[in-house]
């Protein structure tokens, strides 16, 4: 391959395949192209340790690789256009730059309620900028938190928002439990349970249909009509992936970029994606694409996705990455390996009590264990990692 | 080989020990112990297990 490789995207993702570029034997030229102002960063703690005012920002920078020592970083700089056949991108000051190699690591932003009502005092989760922003407003005195979604940051800000000590801290979701699409019935009952101990009230089933006030948010307006007040929104309804840069080169663009079982673009050998923007079938379950927002997936997929735009991947098996993920909420840590959104018809209690103290919970399909779920403390995670083995070695499910 | 964990960011998660278990492990109390001066051979892996650490808590002083 001549020129050089352009990542497009500077988060984990990006530096993860910068780095693993080089540990694949690239030694040519490299760009990193992002266009948040800083160099890449921790997210997950944004919903909770830098909410609540436990990690010094500065401590959310990744230490570079010294093999990436020498990659060039156009931060603050977003990429407008592709042309994959002409092997260039657009950036937002005009330029435009060829390579020999693309990597798409671009991610996702929230996606935004549109509702009718003011903008301010309405925020995000997903980047330092929002996270600040947020922080100065949860830790105002008296203040009532409304969450929009029941997901996993929205609980993670509802329980940080708790023990900030905030007045109110409502969580709002049209659905009928907290995170019950990715965990299901029997978790989400328990959750609810233990975040509503906690402090968090719920209001589920129903969804918003405005927002109050004029300059700036005073209350949410639910679909029946009640209005709940709040001095401050935070939405979290899920994310949108950053491909718009991409459209006109023919590809499948539906909810992130369709990858092939190794990560690559459009059928080119010479653009792949990873991170939470790629759509992939992973071939450890039924090949059905999906994109997967876990905090693992830009590590394990720049990994893969590195060796393949480098040539150096004969004999290389398909991408298929045992999806692990965990969630801090109050004083319990749920931990996930495994996929048990694929085993949501047969949930079963492992060990523990649902009731009371540390559960662990096994999901199957076709009577096979497919994800383990943890939920508690030091002794349930352990618990969970006992299963990793096992959820490794099983075949892979068919469609 | 150096190897350095920052105990005051490690939350005992664990992932290191999927990525390297000849030189991080979970004690009995669930708390991780290491091996501070691993083999050379053990590089791969110990980069590996420094990737997947969700603190970012292991550094690899060479």
């Amino acid at each position: 391959m001549d020129a050089r490789i352009v990542v497009a995207g500077a988060s984990l993702g990006g530096l993860r395949a910068a780095e693993q570029l080089r540990a694949a034997g690239w030694t040519g030229g490299l760009t990193v192209i992002g266009d948040e102002p800083h160099m890449p960063y921790n997210r997950p703690p944004l919903s909770k340790e830098v909410l609540a005012g436990r990690a010094p920002l500065a401590s959310l920078a990744f230490t570079p690789k010294a093999s990436a020592a020498d990659v060039e970083w156009r931060l603050g700089t977003r990429i407008v256009a592709a042309r994959l056949a002409e092997r260039t991108v657009e950036l937002d000051d005009g330029s435009v730059m060829s390579y020999g190699g693309l990597v798409v690591a671009t991610g996702t932003r929230p996606r935004r309620l549109r509702c009718p009502g003011p903008l301010a005092g309405r925020h995000t989760v997903r980047t330092l900028d929002d996270a600040r922003a947020l922080r100065d407003e949860l830790t105002r005195p008296g203040v009532r938190v409304v969450v929009v979604g029941a997901g996993f940051i929205g609980c993670e800000v509802a329980a940080t928002a708790v023990g900030l000590g905030a007045a109110e801290v409502t969580v709002v979701d049209p659905l009928p439990l907290p995170m019950v699409g990715p965990l299901g019935d029997l978790l989400a009952l328990v959750l609810l349970k233990r975040h509503e101990e906690r402090g968090v009230r719920f209001l589920l089933g129903g969804g918003v249909a405005a927002f109050a006030g004029d300059d700036r948010v005073t209350g949410v307006v639910l679909n029946d009509g009640t209005t709940l007040s709040a001095d401050v929104v935070v939405e979290s309804v899920g994310s949108l992936a950053n491909t718009e840069w991409l459209e006109g080169n023919g590809l499948d663009l539906t909810d992130g970029v369709l990858t092939d079982e190794h990560l690559r673009v459009g059928g080119r050998p010479n653009v792949v994606a990873v991170g939470d923007v790629a759509r992939f079938p992973n071939a450890r379950y039924d090949g059905v694409p999906r994109r997967v927002e876990h905090w693992s997936i830009p590590t394990d997929s720049a990994r893969h996705a590195a060796k393949v735009l480098v040539g150096a991947d004969a004999g290389l098996a398909p991408f298929a990455p045992l999806p692990t993920f965990w969630s801090d909420q109050h004083d319990f840590r749920l931990q996930s390996f495994g996929a048990p959104a694929l085993g949501l018809d047969d949930i079963r209690v492992l060990d523990g009590d649902p009731d009371a103290g540390d559960v662990l919970v096994g999901y199957h399909c076709h009577e096979q264990l497919v994800g383990v779920v943890a939920l508690g403390g030091q002794a349930a995670a352990r618990g969970a990692a006992r299963y990793r083995a096992d959820l490794l070695k099983q075949p892979a499910l068919t469609a | 080989m150096k190897v350095v964990v920052d105990m005051n960011k490690c939350q005992d998660h664990g992932q290191c020990v999927f990525a390297a278990p000849d030189v991080f492990r979970m004690d009995d109390d669930g708390h991780l112990a290491y091996v501070p001066d691993p083999d050379d051979a053990l590089r791969d892996e110990v980069e590996e297990a420094a990737d997947v650490c969700p603190l970012q808590a292991i550094r690899i002083e060479d």
